[in-house]
């Protein structure tokens, strides 16, 4: 089917283009930018007239809950959230039921993908067999597979030993490693920033440190081994720096940043509102004004959601013992152009780390609007208004702290492969 | 419009009327009782003319009232204070104004908490009319009758003034 | 974005009167002196023959312990019959049942029993936060500990305390002493001490036992009882327990006395008409001298009554501010 994306703010990081134009599509992929090839005959116009077109967002974390968790999330409910959030492609992390750590977990994950024909799927494979942190999974095979990483979920790999052979043997095969720095011992049981507003509810805190002191080792091993590491939901300050100085020495390590903690901070727990409750937990001011400079300086490569949808009674129970994460694929980039509108982002910025920074960590197509890329692309409208209920909101989770809020910023089309995904 | 009562005729007549009372039951070493606020007022004005010999006792009745399901706990409440031992002596039970009698009945049941009277003499400056409860004072100041619109308030405590308002 | 919750959203009524009583995070001193006030009014009921007032006759309060705790249950519990309500006290064991779920349930079971207030003690913190939310708006939640976040009941009775014997609240010097970290009574002590404007609040305790960022309460650190103790007005002394020599918060209980055990000897650091308090049970010889605890200077044992006082009042606000929250 060959589409015409009409009169549309074009902008495309990856090839420096920031102009209105058209676009044109056809058997998916992108065939022409501002003049459509000779013979060009679109059987389908989008008038994108005051619309954003860019690259199609891609996210490193989105838990699809499928195999296993079906009650809270499907492959397909999930990645129909997906493109009406702007993303043509998602990660899944490995911890479904039974965990990603052989190839019949990833392919049924890719069938279920290809059923539900919403957004791409690029799963990532458990790192250690049962996500158990003792024995290397098939990492070859799971490559083989279709596994564009290998990962722990949510969980740490504690013992440094078998993660240093996990890093040599994904070396070996070229296999990123997606991890979340967080040292078990420091985090202990808590569930909230260790800081003033923790001290305060006398929930038990998960200081920093324990992310930074995790970062130190990672950073070590992937200079030691050679691996790429990629450092998942940064949330410190100091994690941003001590990043930014393992860029600066040209070591293979990436880093993302998920949404909520770009927006929000300690202080929303206040009330003990267990939408609020996420791991890793929400910091401080200074840490968010951190995160955001390290978009902006390129230190961190990728916002994600870290979408995490929940049935109800995960989250009805006190504080600490209601279930981590927030349902937000749909509100990523609401959030972020309220960032834009705030001058705390450009909107190059955002669209960069929505789509060409996943796309370039993860080596896989997408993030660029060039004659001859695969048609992946979201039009959305930085203004146009909507609230956010359990209507609108499509995922299976509900949980969402902005329940109820205006929101400015709505995808109106999201095209996988040069079809339509969502309109 | 205010409408003033002169407060210290009515005084002289109340304690007059009380004397009577306490005489005719041949009635004995009375301790008397005001009930907040007004009440304690006159009740200690009592306690001066009647010679009493223990301490006047304070009635809060805050915590006896029937209303508490519709108006809630009173904010200002103080500690009732009774200085005495109440069990098998005569209270003298002193308020300004008796009206529908609920009052009375709280400060009674609050009373018998302390211990069981000989008897209680109920004592009022003003009676006004609208009785809810079957309870009438031994002793009145003067019986007011007031229009749907008007209530009245004793003022105090260093000069007591009784005060008719409109509503 | 506006994205912090009103800690007191839930706990008053639109007049601003109290309808639960979570926490005193966000309640102002008028409405804590009018606990303290009305808890004196109740002091002179619990001196009748009679000890009781039928305030709440035809109530149920349900006393919905989900931690063991027979001394705080019971002063509850006689709390509520003195004020005539029915009560029902429910022990439930968390560790027999499997977490957040079997909270729902239970409060749905109870609901259908058509309760007015539930007394609640929880060994997570804003458990009876997330209780006041889920529950139907009929019922008056009273927190009776949750967690390491708030004892509200037991700060006030020990603020009853104090203002008994100073007087008032403005000028003195308060000193909290020990295990600050795990103490939920530290915490809405040193909130109540705030809000009722004494002059200092200080804490005394090793690093391992104070909360990251102490000083955002309000409440200034002290390392040694020396420097701490110095010329303050009431000593509040904290129950250690046992098990917090293991993970290594403390070497010992011997080296723990020895730093921050009240003696005779510390106490002279002190104002010479300086109070003692422990919220109890005392462990003597751990965190406070027996010498100490009886002596002259303690008010250790006066803090019992009060607590009865105090929760009458909570009690009975808590349920005037319901019931006028309802009419409004």
């Amino acid at each position: 089917m060959s589409i015409e994306i009409k009169s549309g703010r074009i902008i495309d990081p990856a090839n420096g283009v920031d102009e209105i134009q058209s676009l044109y599509i056809a058997d998916g992929k992108i065939v022409g930018l501002g003049c459509a090839p000779e013979g060009y005959k679109a059987e389908k116009v989008i008038d994108a007239t005051g619309c954003i077109v860019s690259p199609g967002f891609i996210d490193l974390c989105t838990y699809l809950r499928e195999p296993g968790y079906e009650y809270k999330g499907t492959v397909a409910s999930e990645t129909y959230a997906a493109v009406k959030g702007g993303f043509t492609a998602v990660c899944c992390p490995p911890n479904t039921l039974p965990v990603n750590d052989t190839e019949a977990v990833t392919n049924l994950i890719f069938d279920l993908a290809k059923r539900a024909r919403f957004a791409k799927v690029y799963p990532i494979g458990a790192l250690t067999k049962g996500l158990k942190g003792k024995q290397l999974s098939e990492l070859y095979s799971l490559k083989q597979a279709g596994c564009v990483a290998a990962g722990n979920g949510d969980y740490s790999v504690e013992n440094l030993s078998v993660l240093k052979r996990c890093c040599e043997y994904a070396k070996t095969h070229e296999v990123s490693i997606f991890v979340r720095p967080e040292e078990v011992s420091l985090a202990a049981d808590g569930c909230v920033h260790e800081g003033a507003v923790g001290t305060r509810l006398g929930l038990n805190g998960i200081p920093a440190l324990a992310e930074t002191v995790a970062v130190s080792q990672l950073i070590l091993l992937a200079e030691e081994t050679g691996a790429h590491l990629h450092l998942s939901h940064l949330t410190s300050a100091k994690s941003v720096q001590m990043v930014a100085e393992a860029k600066r020495s040209g070591l293979n390590v990436t880093a993302d940043v998920a949404i909520q903690h770009l927006i929000l901070t300690e202080e929303a727990v206040s009330g003990f509102d267990s939408r609020f409750h996420c791991r890793p937990p929400l910091r401080t001011h200074a840490d968010r004004a951190a995160l955001i400079k390290g978009l902006n300086d390129g230190v961190i490569d990728a916002v994600c959601s870290q979408h995490q949808p929940h049935e109800a009674a995960a989250k009805q129970a006190p504080f600490a013992e209601s279930e981590p994460g927030i349902s937000s694929v749909e509100v990523v980039l609401p959030l972020l152009l309220g960032l834009v509108r705030e001058s705390e982002l450009s909107l190059a910025t955002l669209v960069k780390v929505l789509s060409v920074g996943a796309a370039a960590l993860l080596k896989v197509e997408g993030g660029s609007l060039a004659v001859g890329d695969t048609a992946d692309i979201c039009v959305f409208d930085t203004n146009e208004a909507w609230r956010v209920t359990s209507e609108t909101v499509i995922s299976k989770g509900k949980n969402t702290p902005w329940d109820e809020h205006e929101m400015q910023g709505l995808v109106k089309h999201t095209l996988v492969d040069g079809r339509i995904a969502y309109a | 419009m205010t409408e003033l009562i002169d407060v210290e005729g009515l005084l002289e007549t109340m304690c007059q009327g009380l004397t009577d009372h306490l005489a005719a039951r041949k009635i004995e070493n009375p301790c008397v009782v005001g009930i907040r606020t007004g009440g304690v007022w006159l009740a200690e004005i009592i306690h001066k003319k009647l010679e009493i010999t223990d301490d006047c006792g304070e009635l809060d009745i805050s915590f006896y009232r029937d209303d508490f399901t519709r108006i809630g706990l009173n904010p200002k409440v103080k500690p009732s204070v009774l200085p005495f031992e109440t069990e098998g002596r005569h209270l003298i039970l002193v308020d300004d104004v008796l009206m529908s009698g609920r009052t009375i009945r709280a400060a009674m049941n609050e009373l018998f908490d302390y211990g069981r009277p000989a008897s209680i003499t109920l004592v009022a400056l003003i009676d006004l009319e609208g009785r809810e409860l079957p309870i009438q004072a031994d002793v009145v100041g003067q019986k007011v009758a007031l229009s749907g619109s008007q209530q009245i308030k004793l003022k105090g405590p260093d000069q007591l003034v009784l005060e008719i308002t409109d509503k | 974005m506006k994205q912090v919750t009103e800690p007191n959203h839930l706990q008053l009524n639109k007049q601003g009167q109290l309808k639960h009583f979570l926490t005193l995070d966000g309640l102002d001193k008028a409405l804590l002196t009018e606990i303290l006030d009305t808890a004196d009014s109740f002091i002179e009921v619990g001196a009748r023959s009679i000890k009781k007032v039928p305030l709440l006759r035809g109530r149920t309060v349900v006393n919905l312990f989900f931690e063991a705790s027979t001394r705080t249950r019971s002063t509850f519990e006689l709390a509520a019959k003195r004020l005539s309500a029915d009560v029902l006290n429910l022990n439930i064991s968390t560790s027999a049942t499997s977490k957040g779920e079997s909270l729902s349930d239970t409060l749905q079971n109870l609901e259908a029993m058509a309760s007015d207030m539930f007394v609640v003690r929880h060994s997570q913190s804003g458990a009876p936060h997330f209780i006041a939310e889920s529950v139907t708006p009929n019922v008056s939640i009273i927190n009776a500990g949750d967690g390491r976040h708030a004892h509200p009941t037991q700060a006030m009775l020990d603020m009853l305390t104090i203002r008994q014997h100073k007087g008032c609240f403005e000028g003195l010097s308060v000193a909290i002493v020990g295990d600050i970290l795990h103490s939920r009574v530290a915490r809405s002590q040193i909130r109540a001490l705030k809000i009722l404007g004494v002059s200092e609040v200080r804490v005394i305790a090793p690093n391992t036992l104070l909360p990251v960022d102490i000083e955002s309460l309000g409440a200034k650190v002290f390392g040694c009882m020396k420097e701490g103790l110095d010329n303050v007005d009431v000593v509040i002394m904290l129950r250690l327990q046992r098990e917090r020599m293991e993970g290594a918060l403390l070497p010992s209980e011997d080296e723990f006395y020895k730093l921050y055990g009240l003696t005779t000897e510390k106490l002279k650091y002190a104002k010479p008409d300086a109070i003692v308090m422990h919220p109890g049970p005392i462990n003597r010889g751990v965190e406070i001298e027996s010498a100490v605890a009886d002596g002259p200077q303690s008010v250790i044992l006066n803090q019992v009554t009060n607590g009865i006082a105090v929760r009458m009042a909570v009690m009975s606000m808590a349920m005037s501010g319901h019931v006028a929250g309802r009419d409004a």
